[in-house]
């Protein structure tokens, strides 16, 4: 069934939208992602205006974050402090994104800008993911005890520090809030949670127990999402009310299932699954920008160069 | 005194026009609904005579239906650092959001190429360039990529002989408008050519609108962008939670 949306101005199928909602919902679910860093290409893919796609993504990650959240705050998974911590600083983070977004595109380079931080970020911790999963199954294969706690030492040695209950920490604020303001800005530039960038900080960098990482994510991504959502929509109207509402209703069934899956399998089977599809996305990406274009010319919206 | 009547005789030996367009479309207005999969439009008319046709050159019909115009920046990709960026962009002044022609024979056939200028007709035509050439960058590259860009998207074709001429009277031809329509004044004209020039031309206007929903959201998302971006957060919030609500009660059951 063909549908027309109104801001994005072209129809696509709804069946398709529900279908890619209801896919990266399960992922969304199951790894604490907001789905974003998967969904925004997808959409590109699809004939969906790249600037709708961020802006409507913003949106939709709002709502499979908020059914996923729901399910983990019932679990008690959620440390509500460092949540709130990290959203202070993404919501910094989010109106700086939008400030750079809408020069980047006004200089027409918003696409390479987009496409090269995910190679990069992608790449980075989709790499470090890998193989820091694969040495944690091979060391609890060969028997030993690993320490969590032993290469955060620096993290400790910072003013501002504050007590985080749900996590058993005892850090300063001024990481937290560097990784919020980071995901805050990659939040509007690429229309993502973030949570690929921020589940690896809260475990590596952090020290936050895997067990509360995905609940504490989901939370500051819901927050920074609604607050990017609402930055695009008053300065660029691109936020799609219709493509929204499709992809989150197959969006939030999806993520539902995916939390059940999720609390089945282990920590680093999770990570390394994770990793793995990290790194497709990335690749995908990097050939994009590595092989001659097929059509070298583009058209965008006219009066400025 | 001679002269002006030199100048009524002239004027009564000359034949009145002797071929005249009468049309009419299928429908004069497009409307966007949710469920807008693209229209055909069926232009239709005869050819009013108040003389025998003449003899010669045989009659050609062309249409044009043509969407909005605006500018457009076209950005060309070059390979910088191993990577494919864009580097050189070009504003084209003027390219129509959509443009179709339909021809009762081949264009050429159709419409000289004097009268193709005179009265805009082909595609190139209803592209306005004004940029000068430099060392790197031929504007002409940039809006030969408009074309090819648009008419590989179904925004720009040449329909040669899809006009259907019965009895060098009657003619009809079908427009198809596509799903990604831009909104506005479709204009549209009929031409009568013989032997490649115009002999009688006709005008109207399709309008093509956003109506129902599509209209209201598309008039808040730009009127009242912050009400239609929290109303946008409270149907996601309000989904979201029903839905995960109601997934659980079908697990509970």
């Amino acid at each position: 069934m063909q549908i027309y949306l109104p801001i994005a101005e072209v129809s696509v199928n709804a069946f398709l939208l529900l279908g890619l909602g209801g896919i990266v919902g399960i992922l969304s679910g199951m790894f604490g992602v907001g789905g974003g860093f998967l969904m925004t290409p997808l959409l590109f893919f699809i004939g969906i205006p790249p600037a709708v796609a961020v802006a409507t993504e913003a949106n939709q990650i709002v709502a499979s974050s908020f059914s996923g959240v729901l399910a983990h705050l019932k679990r008690k998974t959620v440390d509500l402090r460092m949540g709130t911590v990290l959203l202070v600083g993404g919501l910094i983070g989010a109106a700086l994104g939008v400030q750079l977004f809408n020069t980047l595109k006004a200089m027409g380079q918003v696409d390479l800008l987009v496409k090269l931080s995910y190679v990069v970020f992608l790449g980075i911790i989709g790499g470090l993911m890998f193989f820091e999963s694969l040495r944690a199954i091979m060391k609890t294969r060969g028997g030993a005890v690993t320490s969590t706690r032993r290469k955060h030492f620096w993290v400790h040695n910072l003013p501002f520090k504050m007590k985080f209950r749900t996590s058993g920490l005892y850090i300063s604020v001024i990481p937290p809030v560097l990784v919020g303001v980071l995901v805050g800005i990659l939040a509007a530039i690429m229309g993502v949670g973030g949570g690929f960038i921020m589940v690896p900080a809260m475990i590596y960098l952090l020290g936050m127990p895997t067990k509360v990482v995905v609940g504490t994510s989901l939370f500051q991504i819901i927050f920074v999402t609604a607050f990017t959502t609402l930055l695009h929509a008053t300065t660029n109207f691109t936020v799609d009310m219709g493509l929204a509402v499709l992809l989150l209703i197959g969006g939030v069934i999806g993520a539902q299932i995916g939390a059940r899956i999720g609390v089945k399998l282990k920590a680093e089977q999770l990570r390394i699954l994770l990793a793995v599809m990290v790194l497709a996305v990335c690749g995908k990406l990097a050939l994009d920008l590595l092989i001659m274009p097929s059509e070298l010319y583009e058209l965008g919206p006219g009066g400025e160069h | 005194m001679l002269r002006v009547c030199l100048a009524l005789l002239t004027l009564i030996a000359l034949p009145a026009k002797a071929e005249v367009v009468v049309a009419g479309l299928s429908q004069n207005r497009v409307s966007i609904t949710a469920t807008f999969v693209g229209s055909e439009i069926l232009i239709f008319g005869a050819v009013k005579r108040d003389a025998p046709p003449p003899e010669g050159d045989p009659l050609r019909v062309v249409v044009v239906v043509e969407g909005p115009s605006g500018p457009i920046t076209v950005r060309r990709k070059a390979k910088r650092y191993g990577i494919w960026v864009n580097t050189d962009a070009v504003v084209v002044d003027q390219a129509p959001s959509f443009y179709a022609v339909a021809t009762s024979a081949s264009l050429r056939e159709s419409i000289s190429q004097i009268d193709d200028l005179r009265h805009d007709i082909t595609i190139p035509q209803a592209i306005r360039l004004v940029g000068e050439a430099t060392e790197t960058v031929n504007p002409r590259d940039f809006a030969d990529a408009v074309v090819r860009i648009r008419t590989e998207a179904g925004l720009y074709n040449l329909q040669e002989g899809a006009v259907e001429l019965v009895e060098d009277t009657l003619f009809n031809t079908r427009i198809a408008l596509p799903a990604n329509l831009t909104e506005g004044e479709y204009r549209t004209r009929i031409y009568l050519t013989r032997g490649g020039y115009v002999a009688s031309q006709y005008e109207t206007v399709i309008n093509v609108q956003k109506v129902g929903l599509e209209r209201w959201v598309f008039n808040l998302a730009h009127e009242q962008p912050l009400v239609y971006g929290l109303l946008s957060l409270f149907i996601a919030i309000a989904a979201g939670w029903g839905a995960s609500t109601a997934f659980r009660m079908l697990l509970r059951s």
